[in-house]
């Protein structure tokens, strides 16, 4: 039902706003850009660690840990995406809709707990 | 029609100057805090009471020398503070700052649009300044910019779940997902803080820690990581980044007031005896009073708490909040129906 009451034309003002935005960043950089002193050196636009000589650079390899998280958090957050047009409608389906979110919860809580088991998320 | 319209256009362009006006003070509130906090003057050579700081600031960013590392992405190193900002400024589209305004017979929201999907698209967008910064830290080329931005992004994406789940609870109290609608319904003093608890105290912890704030902090943390994901910005680049954090604080306090502190209404709004207008007036005024107390309240925390390690971190996300997340939603939802039955 509330799906209803919204046209396209409600999106318009997010148009406009984007358009403002837009205007806004693009024209600050192009200024800034163009305002401020340019006295290049290869030292300077060498890559700061520190004031020790730079080491490699940054393409390394890095902890699986921010990769798992990242994959946990694509299934999760569908998950939760999922309990909204529930969450909406969930006085109209009553104590029917509130088991079948148990049942939902509870497969996803299996899943939790597998991960946490597993030692997905313990960071050392 | 027209005249919607151009009302419309003139609220976009207020929001957006407000947001910036909001963040470009809140730099400066915040170094007076700091310094009440520590004992300190603060900024106080701009003007009287250092007040012309923020332009001082600005005026200085701007023309800073503009310094792009020769092993950065050329592209994707501008693409990401523009992208920050940007989705920092479009958040505030959604949010109700008053109640209507009458012209000639005719109501005015005072909110630029209330889709039906409010809250899907203030997640939404969120979401997507998390791209801001994994791109730019990514596309420094540089060890710290890029621990700070896997850091961040991570840290951000985590907390965003329990988030998540919180305003599933909120929903199911109020059966909507557009916030005008939300704040509308906690006419006078019937604000959801009172109804969701427990569910407040998780959002607000995630706002702190989507807008990385301290405690959470630790993208930035300067003891290790020099500046986070933007070591390698200068000029204004470095000012988007900084200057989208504190628009996103300002956004975050805003629906943190909408969707827990009944937004624009305060108690006893009715029984004042003022005109329609008048109340939607000192509406404006209660939520951007409202507004700034939580801002205040974002700094508050900064100069008090410590900062997390980060496998505290993410316990605290993934293994306290969710779980209290989901407590949360099952309490709502037995009450809500045993409500319900009669």
């Amino acid at each position: 039902m509330i799906l209803l009451n919204s046209t396209p034309a409600d999106y318009l003002p997010i148009v406009m706003m984007f358009v403002v935005a837009m205007g806004f960043v693009v024209t600050t950089i192009f200024f800034t850009h163009k305002l401020g002193p340019k006295r290049d050196s290869k030292i300077k636009l060498d890559v700061f660690e520190c004031g020790i000589e730079s080491v490699d650079n940054a393409r390394l390899p890095f902890n699986i840990k921010y990769f798992l998280v990242a994959i946990l958090f694509v299934l999760f957050d569908v998950e939760v995406i999922f309990m909204y047009p529930w969450a909406v409608n969930f006085k109209d389906m009553g104590w029917f809709g509130f088991v079948e979110m148990l049942v939902f919860l509870g497969t996803l809580l299996v899943g939790f707990y597998y991960i946490i088991k597993k030692g997905a998320l313990k960071w050392q | 029609m027209e005249l919607v319209l151009i009302i419309k256009l003139i609220l976009v362009v207020a929001v957006f100057a407000i947001a910036l006006g909001i963040a470009a003070y809140s730099t400066y509130g915040e170094r007076k805090i700091a310094a009440f906090f520590q004992d300190r003057l603060g900024p106080n050579r701009a003007g009287p009471f250092g007040l012309l700081q923020p332009l001082a600031d600005g005026v200085k960013m701007i023309m800073k020398e503009e310094i792009i590392p020769a092993h950065a992405d050329k592209t994707l190193f501008i693409l990401g503070p523009a992208l920050a900002m940007l989705t920092a400024c479009m958040t505030g589209v959604v949010i109700p700052w008053g109640s209507t305004i009458e012209i000639g017979g005719a109501y005015y929201p005072l909110q630029i649009t209330d889709i039906n999907i409010g809250i899907l698209y203030a997640f939404a967008v969120v979401s997507i300044g998390v791209y801001g910064v994994m791109i730019g830290g990514w596309a420094s080329n540089n060890k710290y910019a890029l621990l700070g931005a896997l850091r961040a992004s991570s840290q951000m994406i985590s907390y965003e779940l329990a988030m998540g789940l919180s305003i599933v609870a909120l929903v199911m109290t109020t059966g909507e997902l557009s916030i005008g609608e939300i704040v509308r319904q906690q006419h006078g003093w019937h604000w959801n803080v009172i109804y969701q608890p427990l569910g407040f105290l998780i959002f607000i912890v995630c706002a702190f820690a989507e807008c990385n704030r301290t405690p959470f902090d630790l993208p930035e943390c300067e003891t290790e990581l020099v500046g986070g994901y933007h070591t390698e910005y200068s000029s204004m680049k470095l000012g988007f980044y900084l200057f989208a954090e504190y628009i996103n604080m300002f956004i975050s306090s805003a629906i943190i007031s909408a969707l827990y502190f009944g937004g624009y209404n305060f108690p006893f709004m009715d029984s004042l005896g003022l005109s329609h207008n008048m109340v939607t007036t000192i509406g404006v005024f209660v939520f951007f009073a409202k507004v700034i107390f939580f801002i205040f309240f974002f700094m508050w925390i900064r100069w008090t708490l410590p900062r997390f390690r980060y496998d505290q971190l993410m316990n605290l996300g993934w293994k306290k909040m969710i779980p209290l997340a989901i407590i949360n939603v099952l309490i709502t939802g037995c009450v809500v129906l045993l409500l319900n039955k009669n």
